[in-house]
């Protein structure tokens, strides 16, 4: 590492400084600086999951594995599909084989053969990582290897996770693990790498149905942006007070 | 799946009916002994300052030695944090950058300051006794003796006065470290406590009585294990002079011990009764609201964990030892029976909360059981398996002996602070 | 001699300034807070771009088209409109390139995944054309019958 003096110096003082108050660094900033960081920012990105239209097909398990070199094999995966099926004795049967990466070919669940006729309504609903506006996972991070982009997306520094699984425990929707290779925490970052680029989400592209798509809640003219504030939508478990930037349409109570 | 792509917690988790793909027993063995280890020291130390700060007079000698071994528990302490972790060549990173919204990042600090001050502590206290084997190995011959005395010469710090002002001074900073220690050790394990009530996500953690639950369990535990130690080896001694023939002696230690142990049996009676009141209220609290989680958190209490919590944690492990203090005409070795029961109390209830916290998924629809490894195959599956557990509860004993060596916490005859 | 009691204390010193001083030289210099919250936004700046960097796998379907324009089209006129050429022929990045011809999954499963029949009310699942994949000519691939392109039972 490069270091002058000067910077040397800099740093030492910084450094004592932060490791005395860290909390006083933000306070720090002019008030128009600190303007400029959170109108500076255009993009916030948000998700929209139909749960209308998914058919529970995988596809975007399965491409999200292959985007993000998740082990194919491995029984954790950055997305997945629920199936929710409710029959007429009030029971709600919940599954979701291998995080539904090869789809749901079979009308079992857990070994359960359900007669067609006793079902009152079934479902499918896709699951990510809600890029919270308060990400609980962030918060309780001991080091600062996970944060918040200026465009709302939670990342995981990899080469400065401690892998001490807090994160893991903290977040309320079950989305982060630990990477079987990296041995660091893990979870979805909305394809940051593609949607930084001008691509889509691995899973959004291959969703032949369109239940998942992506945009920017700053762009009013956005679709998905025009969705999320002219229709009636819901997230998770906002009883967390994480305010979850991944919305639903059709989103059933049954789900958990 | 090849036996080099292990998903971290696939090993010793079993799933029942609804649980989401990434949900795993993440936090196994090394997390319950993490609090415990700590818990211990904590107690410990609580232990050690009731005499030094409110001169307790009586408990001089378990004190004293009560004192060098939550120095010997303070390393174990962390042991557990820096072997569950998934990368342990970066554990410093905590201290070089933390991030203080997060309860482990204190860890460093609070744990780096409470060592601190018992090494300060120790170190008043046995200041006199350091200057005097640096003069008493002075003319020794042989190696040993001189390394020794360079160890004691470096113990010493380069203070060498040991007038009676010295002395006395020795005696009020190590009394005033003492006061200001029982805060620290409080805060050491209360946040170790807030760790868990914090985590929003844990139905059965989140709680801001956790804090307060830890600390009295771990000064429950902390004195049973000096207490226990403590007989054991004053025991030990005991049946040495025996067998050397020093009959009177014996009996000696034997009148002084009782006393000793008398007296912090009332003060570990105290404590307990405070956790379990607050555990009960808890425990009661949580029904009567009746929150959304209540009806996983119920079926986990009392369906898959009544055993161990209801069975092993209340009723073997506070509810017997309780009796069995609290009856007239108590022995030692009843004693010893009741302190190991204790111990197991206070371990189960941290394996209740750290296990039972994950024994359901968030889904609130389903269930995880944690299978312990108990022969180990690969370097995960021993280091959060029985042997891990095994390898971090001997070592504080293992340090204990080493301290005491240089520093005789147990020997009677040292004239100390 | 007075001050002994301040000795343990140098010793602390020493010890936070040494972690102070290791702090300099394995901290990177763009850690600290990059944002308006220590809570949310205190982290090693470069990893930002590090995650831009990762390598996409999946490309556009523009680029499919470019070279395969008659599969393309007829798969646009065709029932099975809304698939994706990756869906089925996997992430194109590298091809023709460095994998010259990509691994097609024509495997019944992958059919299965949306014509395996599933008749769940309030579910667009239901709707969907389906069979019983445990029934419906067992261990036989779909495409010997049916082409994935152009998949309309009125042709067979």
């Amino acid at each position: 590492m490069s270091c002058s003096r000067r910077d040397f110096l800099k740093n030492t003082v910084a450094g004592a400084a932060a490791a005395a108050m860290p909390a006083c660094s933000v306070i720090l900033r002019t008030p128009d600086e600190a303007k400029a960081m959170t109108e500076g920012s255009k993009v916030r990105w948000a998700f929209l999951v139909d749960t209308e239209k998914c058919v529970g097909c995988g596809l975007c398990v399965d491409a999200c594995k292959t985007e993000n070199e998740i082990p194919y094999e491995a029984p954790v995966s950055r997305t997945w599909v629920e199936r929710y099926v409710v029959t007429r004795d009030g029971k709600t049967r919940v599954d979701s084989p291998n995080a539904g990466r090869d789809g749901f070919i079979t009308g079992e669940i857990r070994g359960e053969e359900i007669d067609p006729e006793d079902i009152d309504k079934a479902f499918f609903v896709p699951k990510l990582c809600n890029q919270c506006d308060n990400p609980p996972c962030v918060q309780v991070c001991p080091v600062g290897a996970t944060y918040q982009t200026e465009d709302g997306v939670v990342l995981v520094d990899r080469e400065w996770c401690i892998g001490c699984g807090y994160c893991v425990m903290a977040c309320p929707y079950g989305v982060r693990f630990f990477h079987p290779v990296h041995k660091t925490a893990e979870k979805c970052n909305f394809c940051y790498h593609r949607i930084t680029d001008g691509k889509e989400a691995a899973c959004v592209q291959a969703c032949p149905f369109e239940a998942r798509r992506m945009g920017n809640l700053r762009d009013p003219e956005d679709p998905v942006t025009k969705v999320i504030t002219n229709e009636r939508v819901q997230v998770l478990k906002d009883e967390y007070g994480t305010k979850p930037h991944v919305f639903y349409l059709g989103l059933d109570e049954k789900v958990r | 799946m090849s036996s080099d792509l292990v998903v971290h917690g696939a090993e010793w988790t079993v799933k029942e009916l609804f649980v989401y793909p990434n949900e795993f027993i993440y936090w196994s063995i090394q997390i319950v002994m993490y609090p415990y280890m700590t818990g211990l020291v904590a107690g410990a130390f609580v232990l050690s300052s009731l005499y030094h700060v409110f001169g307790q007079k009586d408990l001089k000698e378990i004190a004293q030695f009560s004192l060098v071994f939550s120095l010997a528990l303070l390393p174990v302490a962390a042991l557990p944090l820096l072997l569950h972790l998934q990368q342990p060549m970066r554990a410093m990173e905590p201290l070089l950058t933390p991030h203080f919204t997060s309860a482990i990042a204190a860890f460093g600090i609070v744990f780096s300051t409470y060592g601190l001050i018992v090494l300060s502590e120790i170190w008043f206290v046995y200041r006199g006794y350091f200057v005097a084997q640096v003069h008493a190995l002075r003319d020794q011959p042989g190696l040993g003796n001189r390394i020794r005395r360079l160890v004691y010469r470096g113990l010493t710090l380069g203070a060498y006065d040991v007038s009676e002002d010295a002395i006395a001074v020795d005696h009020k900073a190590a009394k005033i470290l003492a006061g200001v220690g029982i805060p620290v050790a409080c805060f050491l394990h209360g946040y170790a406590g807030f760790i868990f009530g914090s985590v929003k996500a844990n139905a059965l953690w989140m709680s801001p009585l956790m804090p307060v639950i830890f600390i009295m369990s771990a000064v429950v535990s902390g004195i049973a294990l000096c207490m226990l130690t403590y007989i054991v080896i004053m025991e030990w001694q005991a049946f040495r002079n025996r067998r050397r023939g020093g009959g009177t002696q014996a009996s000696e230690i034997r009148g002084a011990e009782a006393d000793v142990i008398a007296k912090s049996t009332r003060y570990l009676l105290g404590f307990l009764v405070a956790a379990i009141s607050l555990e009960i209220l808890d425990l009661i609290f949580r029904g009567y609201t009746a929150m959304k989680s209540w009806d996983i958190l119920r079926s986990v209490m009392f369906k898959t964990d009544f055993i161990k919590i209801f069975v092993l944690q209340y009723t073997l492990g506070n509810l017997v030892p309780f009796i069995l203090l609290i009856l007239p005409g108590r022995t030692i070795k009843r004693t010893v029976v009741a302190l190991l029961l204790v111990l197991f109390g206070v371990f189960m209830m941290r394996w209740n909360v750290v296990i039972g916290g994950q024994a359901f998924s968030l889904s609130f629809d389903g269930f995880m059981h944690y299978h312990i490894p108990i022969v180990p195959h690969s370097v995960e599956t021993f280091k959060e398996g029985l042997f891990g557990a095994l390898t971090v509860i001997s070592m504080p004993f293992i340090l204990f002996w080493i301290i005491n060596k240089f520093v005789p916490s147990l020997d009677r005859d040292i004239e100390t602070g | 001699m007075k001050t002994h009691v301040l000795r343990p204390l140098w010793v602390a010193i020493a010890l936070v300034a040494l972690i102070l001083i290791a702090r300099m030289f394995v901290v990177p210099d763009d850690f600290g807070v990059h944002g308006d919250s220590f809570t949310y936004n205190y982290y090693r700046l470069s990893n930002v771009q590090e995650w831009k960097d990762f390598p996409a796998k999946y490309t556009s379907e523009k680029r499919c088209r470019r070279c395969h324009d008659e599969n393309a089209g007829l798969l646009q006129e065709s029932k099975h409109a809304r698939l994706r050429c990756q869906n089925c022929h996997g992430p194109g990045a590298g091809h023709p390139k460095e994998i010259e011809t990509l691994p097609i999954n024509a495997t019944r499963e992958h059919c299965l995944r949306c014509h395996h029949r599933l008749a769940y009310p309030s579910s667009q699942r239901g709707d969907l054309p389906g069979i019983d994949g445990a029934k419906h000519k067992k261990n036989k691939e779909c495409r010997k019958c049916h082409d994935p392109h152009h998949p309309d039972l009125e042709d067979m």
